[in-house]
């Protein structure tokens, strides 16, 4: 009887005090109870400040890689194009330089509408680099075209990411600021690439996205080249018994061509008698997968904007030519920076998978065209 | 939208949160010399006085340490590219730094064997096994 009094005696000295006798025990208290509440209440726009504060450390990096991006920009126009005026006021201009996609409303004939932009846009980025660098040659005018494009897509991954931030901010919205904190590690390695994709550009470094540029390079160095439309070559160059048409981008200037129209010429000038088509490409590897890993299937391995995917199957089915595609796997970073030792040395690999696909897939004195696609740049043939 | 001067520009390091590092300095000091004072006379007062101040002082210490530790890793790193250089006639091979103007397939300069001309033949950049190691560890 006397310890059930004493256990109820105990219990109400507890229940009359309920944050404890010692003073700092009864802040600590207090300050748990005020936490609890804030965070019921407030919880969500503590997330989200946290969030604003993520987003804005990413955004400062963006703003200092933009601004190295231009730096770099102005100063390889400096050193190579030597001209009378400062190119910076071009320079701001050309960043913020746009182009608007065809209606698509009707899609017949979108294809074509699209070629024709792209090639004005061309024209027009080509005319600017030669105002800013006047005494550059064409090689030169490439890369530094190469080099302010790279300049271009930091200076707009930056104004959209911080587009959202501000956004975010005015709106106090966490959705809005939550889809782009989301997102923020893959754009933020798009960006790093860039970065790095500068400075290869600036100094005409082969950069990964060349690997078909440069296995193409590889088959046809040593044998005679003809021009090809637009800023491609062709070699003729016998491989295992049969007539390999060799088609890359005109190098060693920064540069894709027009493969699309290459290879619609050749199949024309040979009236479709064509065994078959092999494409080499970069393609984007799988997170897990080893930079350099070959791999083989069917189909126009071409990336871009599609007008030349486009072409070539349009080509190839007139004819009815089968395609096979040969790719080496790389990421993003990989692609637009300079080109990787293991990148490099895939091209061996691929060449002997394309004989391994002539000798499997046609007979000995058959016609095929290998078309090496990708930026040539750094890479002569 | 042009990129004015008035623009919103994120800051490097928030002045209010700077505001709130150094009162939570100044208080944690607070606490120390209040706790060194109550020693004698109230020394449960003064333990937990000393670790509220060390406890205040060492996260004011890791957030002013991360916010250098982000200032200098904003760098671009450029990763050093390698030219190699072959000789075709009696196979003489040398690496060196890539130069401006080298170009995969480039004539170069004279074989120091044989002084037949040597020809560029590979020009790539090394990852160093750190970073591929950090690239298996993503499986």
């Amino acid at each position: 009887m006397d310890m059930l009094a004493s256990v109820v005696k105990f219990n109400w000295t507890i229940s009359q005090n309920p944050f404890g006798e010692n003073p700092i025990s009864w802040i600590l208290n207090l300050l748990f109870y005020v936490v609890f509440i804030a965070f019921i209440f407030y919880g969500q726009r503590i997330q989200l400040y946290v969030m604003l504060r993520e987003v804005e450390g990413s955004l400062y990096k963006l703003k200092f890689i933009k601004d190295e991006g231009r730096k770099v920009a102005i100063e390889t126009i400096k050193e190579i194009g030597k001209p009378q005026t400062d190119p910076t006021i071009r320079v701001d201009r050309f960043l913020e330089y746009f182009t608007i996609g065809p209606q698509n409303l009707d899609p017949a004939g979108v294809v074509w509408k699209l070629e024709h932009i792209l090639d004005v846009r061309d024209v027009r980025f080509k005319d600017e680099v030669k105002l800013m660098a006047p005494a550059s040659d064409e090689t030169q005018v490439n890369n530094l075209e190469n080099t302010l494009e790279a300049a271009m897509a930091l200076n707009y991954i930056y104004k959209v990411i911080r587009h959202f931030y501000l956004l975010g901010k005015k709106t106090l919205s966490l959705y809005v600021i939550m889809q782009i904190q989301m997102i923020l590690p893959l754009i933020m390695r798009e960006a790093e690439a860039y970065a790095n994709a500068l400075k290869a550009f600036a100094y005409g470094q082969p950069i990964g996205d060349g690997a078909g540029a440069l296995v193409a390079g590889k088959l046809m160095h040593g044998y005679e080249t003809r021009k090809m439309p637009k800023d491609c070559v062709v070699a003729t160059v016998p491989i295992e018994g049969r007539t390999a048409y060799v088609i890359k981008a005109e190098g060693p200037g920064g540069n894709v061509g027009k493969p699309g129209d290459a290879i619609e010429q050749l199949i024309n000038e040979n009236k479709g008698k064509v065994s078959s088509i092999i494409m080499i490409d970069a393609m984007a590897k799988l997170e897990g997968e080893e930079v350099g890993e070959v791999a083989e299937g069917v189909g126009a391995a071409i990336g871009g904007p599609g007008v030349d995917q486009f072409k070539i199957e349009e080509s190839i089915l007139k004819y009815h030519i089968p395609i096979n595609a040969v790719i080496v796997k790389e990421d993003i970073g990989d692609a637009v920076s300079p080109m990787r030792k293991e990148i490099f040395d895939s091209a061996d690999k691929v060449i002997e998978r394309i004989k391994q696909v002539i000798l499997e897939r046609t007979k000995e004195g058959d016609k095929v065209i290998v078309a090496g696609i990708g930026n040539t740049i750094g890479i002569g043939q | 939208m042009s990129q004015g001067k008035n623009a919103t520009q994120p800051t490097r390091i928030s002045s209010l949160v700077l505001l709130i590092i150094f009162i939570t300095i100044a208080l944690s000091l607070t606490a120390l010399i209040l706790a060194a004072n109550n020693f004698v006379n109230d020394p449960v007062v003064a333990g937990w006085l000393i670790l509220i101040g060390f406890a205040g002082v060492a996260l004011s210490t890791y957030v002013i340490l991360q916010m250098r530790r982000r200032v200098s890793r904003l760098r671009i790193e450029i990763p050093p590219i390698n030219t190699t250089i072959e000789c075709r006639k009696c196979g003489f091979k040398s690496v060196r730094e890539f130069q401006r103007g080298d170009y995969v397939f480039k004539e170069a300069e004279p074989c120091q064997k044989c002084t037949d001309k040597m020809m560029i033949t590979a020009i790539y950049r090394e990852v160093k096994d750190k970073d591929k190691e950090r690239e298996k560890l993503r499986i």
